[in-house]
């Protein structure tokens, strides 16, 4: 008996048990619910079809060939069509806001921080949450944009009192600045640099409880490290805050107008006097934490030329792998991946062409000048300032030039 | 001549690995800097638990005694302190920037100075006494240091960068009186209604490249960064005037 001759069990047909009364018809179909509109629509042939040569026919002003590159579609031969459209940043403009955050920066020297523009974040995300504008409380002129950082609004105090270390009249200012405006918010960097005391000198005069190191922000809660950062405080969001690095991302993709506000008198009783900074020995700070760093690479011959010229202008040596090697500069000055990983606000390097592992040394370095003879080098690369010359006649000059300015001052 | 009136106000901290309670470490720094004063009269006050086994540590420094404001441990030492100093009239106040272990706000000092009406510095490394003034160094970021004159009476906290402090002794530890003065205890009704949490890991900040296309996105991950300025084919001389030029404008130099 062949195989197709064998009686077959009865089956039972699935899709049988599943058919019922459907609608108001006689016939049984499957019940799935509701009848879905899209098989209507395309039954009706509504798709939409892309036309390309209509599109590219419109695109090609003139004649040239076509291709695509990775920066969109390109016309050789003619002038450039670029189909990404260039936006720039989103231009924001807040003409009445319902309240002010208002927010003090360390900016020390006119630039802000990371620490800064995170503190602007946080301004943005409460104010954007009730509609207010931030605004941005300055002692002294600020070198970066303060309406790029995310400030709807800038006050600027100016004037001797203001300068250097002056924690009490700088908090009269704040507090007078925030009365004045009537802030909901007053925000601080929990810095060393200046924001840390500045913010608790303002709220213990206000008689307000401040959230310190405060490090997730909203409109009502704030969380706080405590304990020896051991523990969090969940907190009712309060009027002044005090804000840890990293706490929100930094404004990056608006404009906003920075529109300047006329600045309070401020009269303050002031009880300290800034005596100035002690002159310290660049050498017995620890090279990590060095602010103004002068290195040395293969292209130094001139050893003399180098270390007077690291003392004249007051900052720490410090060497490449290869000059460590030769003896030329202690093991323990070393900058880059096997050696120490340097956090300098400027790095003068003299002959270094820009290893791998010295770039990862100085990743965290804001002003990297580099002087070189090889202009293609990773070194000019990475430099915000790139000189081609040789170090040996560049460091002499400079010398001389320190002196003369210095003699001038 | 009367000597100088000090008050050091320590608090208890809790030791970094194994959390039993300890001197507070910028406090411990307050005391010494106060042992190291030259013609002054040193007090030790603490407000507190005066059974807590680390208020010895402080007494195994030198002092024969210190003074506990009687309060439960969890309250506000802020009045209790205020209280005492009023009565005692310190001239100099020094303690720590901040606690280790409980709120660590670091307004202790501000909030001092402010309800005395004396002057306040924090994050002080040395201090110097003449007459009736003071000189103080204080730490900056980077191994910085400024000098700061001040005139009695004033509130000095005492940063992490002054000296350490001395190891505590055992045997004076055990010798030193602590000498129980009750008050009114404080209760910090705002903080009750806080909530407290083991510390949640903080999220790390990743790298973010905000490209809109495809493109934008490849050129940010292989693009060598730059847009540095390029000076060439100029001689030493005007070499090196672009260079300090450059330290000048962003304040590396000063001279």
């Amino acid at each position: 008996m062949s195989d197709s001759q064998r009686p077959t069990r009865k089956r039972l047909d699935p899709r049988e048990t599943e058919l019922g009364q459907v609608g108001n018809s006689d016939r049984r179909r499957i019940n799935r619910g509701q009848p879905q509109p899209i098989a209507t629509a395309k039954r009706a042939g509504q798709r939409v079809r892309r036309d390309p040569r209509a599109e590219r026919s419109i695109s090609a002003g003139s004649a040239g060939r076509q291709r695509v590159s990775l920066r969109g579609l390109v016309t050789t031969g003619a002038e450039t069509i670029t189909t990404s459209v260039e936006t720039g940043p989103r231009m924001v403009r807040i003409d009445e806001p319902a309240f002010l955050v208002s927010v003090v920066p360390d900016a020390p020297s006119g630039r802000l921080t990371g620490h800064d523009r995170d503190l602007l974040g946080v301004a943005r995300s409460l104010a954007d949450a009730g509609g207010g504008a931030v605004l941005m409380i300055l002692f002294g002129p600020l070198k970066d944009d303060p309406g790029a950082a995310g400030a709807d609004r800038v006050m600027t105090f100016e004037g001797p009192g203001f300068a250097g270390y002056a924690p009490e009249l700088r908090s009269a200012a704040v507090i007078d600045a925030a009365a004045q405006t009537a802030s909901r918010h007053l925000l601080f960097p929990d810095s060393a640099e200046g924001g840390g005391e500045l913010g608790r000198r303002v709220a213990a005069q206000l008689g307000e409880r401040p959230a310190t190191g405060a490090w997730r922000v909203d409109p009502e809660r704030t969380t706080c490290r405590i304990a020896a950062g051991k523990q969090d405080q969940v907190r009712p969001t309060p009027r002044v805050l005090l804000v840890a690095a990293e706490a929100a991302d930094p404004v990056s993709d608006a404009l906003y107008e920075a529109r300047p506000l006329p600045t309070p008198e401020v009269v303050g009783a002031v009880l300290l006097e800034d005596g100035g900074r002690i002159a310290v020995d660049p050498d017995d700070v620890a090279l990590a934490e060095a602010e103004f760093i002068v290195s040395a690479g293969n292209g130094v011959q001139d050893w003399d030329s180098f270390h007077q010229l690291a003392t004249r202008l007051g900052a720490a040596e410090a060497g490449s792998r290869v000059v460590v090697d030769a003896g030329f500069i202690p093991r323990f000055r070393q900058v880059g991946a096997t050696g120490t990983l340097v956090t300098a606000r400027g790095y003068l390097a003299f002959g270094i062409s820009g290893a791998p592992q010295h770039l990862q040394g100085i990743t965290q370095c804001d002003h990297v000048i580099a002087v070189n003879t090889e202009l293609g080098c990773d070194m000019m690369k990475r430099a915000s300032l790139s000189v081609v010359g040789d170090a040996q006649a560049i460091m002499p000059e400079l010398i001389r030039l320190v002196e003369v300015e210095g003699e001038q001052a | 001549m009367n000597r100088l009136k000090v008050a050091a106000m320590v608090s208890v901290g809790s030791h970094p690995a194994s959390g039993r309670p300890c001197r507070a470490p910028l406090d411990a720094r307050a005391v010494e800097m106060g042992l190291g004063l030259d013609g002054a009269e040193l007090q030790m006050v603490h407000a507190g638990d005066p059974d807590n086994p680390a208020l010895r540590d402080y007494l195994g420094m030198g002092l024969p005694t210190l003074t506990v404001l009687q309060q439960p441990a969890q309250g506000d030492s802020i009045p209790a302190l205020l209280q005492w100093a009023r009565r005692e009239q310190p001239e100099l106040l020094l303690l720590g920037c901040r606690a280790n272990g409980g709120e660590d706000s670091g307004m202790a000092p501000f909030l001092l100075a402010q309800a005395l009406g004396y002057a306040v510095v924090v994050d002080a490394v040395q201090i110097e006494v003449r007459d009736r003034e003071l000189e103080i160094v204080q730490a900056l970021p980077r191994g910085q240091r400024r000098l700061i004159r001040a005139e009695l009476p004033c509130v000095v906290a005492v940063g992490a960068a002054a000296p350490a402090p001395r190891q505590s002794a055992y045997g004076p530890a055990r010798r030193g009186r602590i000498a129980i003065e009750p008050v009114e205890p404080a209760v910090d009704i705002e903080a009750m209604h806080w909530e407290i949490q083991p510390a949640r890991k903080r999220p790390k900040r990743l790298k973010v490249v905000k490209a809109k296309t495809a493109a934008e996105r490849f050129m940010a991950a292989t693009a060598v960064q730059g847009g540095g300025k390029t000076v060439r084919g100029v001689s030493p001389t005007e070499a090196a005037r672009v260079i300090y030029d450059y330290l000048k404008e962003e304040e590396l130099v000063t001279r």
